[in-house]
């Protein structure tokens, strides 16, 4: 028994330096998986806000890996579902960083029946250039309404906008049901 | 006309609308989880203001961020102010950006295609 204890006890400690290591080497500054609720928004937000900050970065791109972030993380915690048996909003979040740009990755369960309406959304926004999604996003913004969720329809329309990156999106079926689907926001260092 | 005075937070604009005093403004950051909520008792001042507007009103917009869900918000309250205009009252925004924040000057200039009311640029300096 305490054998079994000790040498689950190793491989959590290998886990976690190799888990280090590839934060490391994939520059990765920060990752979390769990419940989105707005608190988590407002402290990962400031977080990254605090720790860019300190670097050299330009006001534009902290700003704009800040809006993708705030968007993204309101998304889940506005439209994730659920796995069996779970109650909240999870999801996963990370932000890492290259030479040329910033990616944030956002992951969260989503039922399947919802996928061909996101996906056709993730297209048209992925189809336009700058000056067709600023059209759309007046369009949306006028004949839109606030949802019960609080949702206005404009996320993923501006953050292709303050980007001006495509979105770049994967579904991983899970199960006959939901899928987990992962969204790529790539912020480009200038 | 009753004052609304709110205190911003770390997700939550400062707003003031002092009809008296001719002080319209709203600064600062709005991601708020429920934006109706937040908004309703603005959007129900404005209604009871423009019952009953100043001939000129200066409205300024000093935001250094806000969300897609806010965004809305805004065009709404704008949209509120155009009547005023239509009703034959003047009104000016007055949009303030930091200088090297393009996408808050483009976000005002967006707005100023959709709405019939006279915008200002204003860089803010600090």
């Amino acid at each position: 028994m305490n054998e079994l204890k000790e040498k689950k006890g190793h491989s959590f400690l290998d886990f976690a330096y190799q888990m280090y290591k590839s934060m490391k080497t994939n520059e990765i500054n920060l990752v979390y998986e769990g419940e989105v609720t707005q608190e988590i928004t407002k402290t990962f937000t400031s977080l990254t806000e605090r720790s860019l900050a300190k670097t050299e970065e330009s006001n534009m791109v902290q700003r704009k890996v800040f809006h993708v972030m705030v968007e993204c993380l309101q998304n889940i915690s506005k439209h994730a579902d659920s796995l069996e048996g779970e109650e909240e909003k999870r999801g996963i979040v990370m932000v890492s960083h290259g030479k040329e740009s910033y990616n944030i990755i956002t992951g969260n369960v989503i039922k399947n029946e919802k996928i061909p309406t996101l996906k056709e959304s993730l297209e048209k926004v992925n189809s336009l250039d700058k000056e067709n999604l600023s059209a759309l996003y007046k369009k949306q913004m006028r004949e839109g309404r606030i949802s019960e969720k609080g949702g206005a329809g404009l996320g993923l329309i501006d953050i292709a906008k303050k980007t001006g990156s495509k979105l770049d999106y994967q579904f991983k079926a899970l199960n006959n049901d939901v899928s987990f689907f992962i969204l790529t926001s790539t912020v480009k260092r200038k | 006309m009753e004052v609304i005075n709110i205190k911003g937070t770390e997700d939550t604009p400062n707003v003031i609308l002092d009809k008296e005093n001719g002080k319209f403004e709203i600064s600062g950051r709005s991601l708020p989880e429920d934006v109706n909520m937040f908004f309703e008792p603005i959007m129900d001042w404005i209604d009871e203001y423009s019952e009953d507007p100043l001939d000129k009103t200066v409205f300024d917009f000093k935001l250094e961020y806000f969300n897609t869900a806010s965004s809305k918000v805004i065009l709404d309250i704008l949209l509120k102010f155009e009547e005023i205009v239509e009703d034959g009252k003047e009104v000016i925004v007055k949009w303030h950006y930091h200088e090297d924040e393009e996408d808050m000057l483009e976000a005002g200039e967006e707005y100023a295609d959709i709405v019939e009311i006279p915008f200002e640029y204003i860089v803010l300096e600090d």
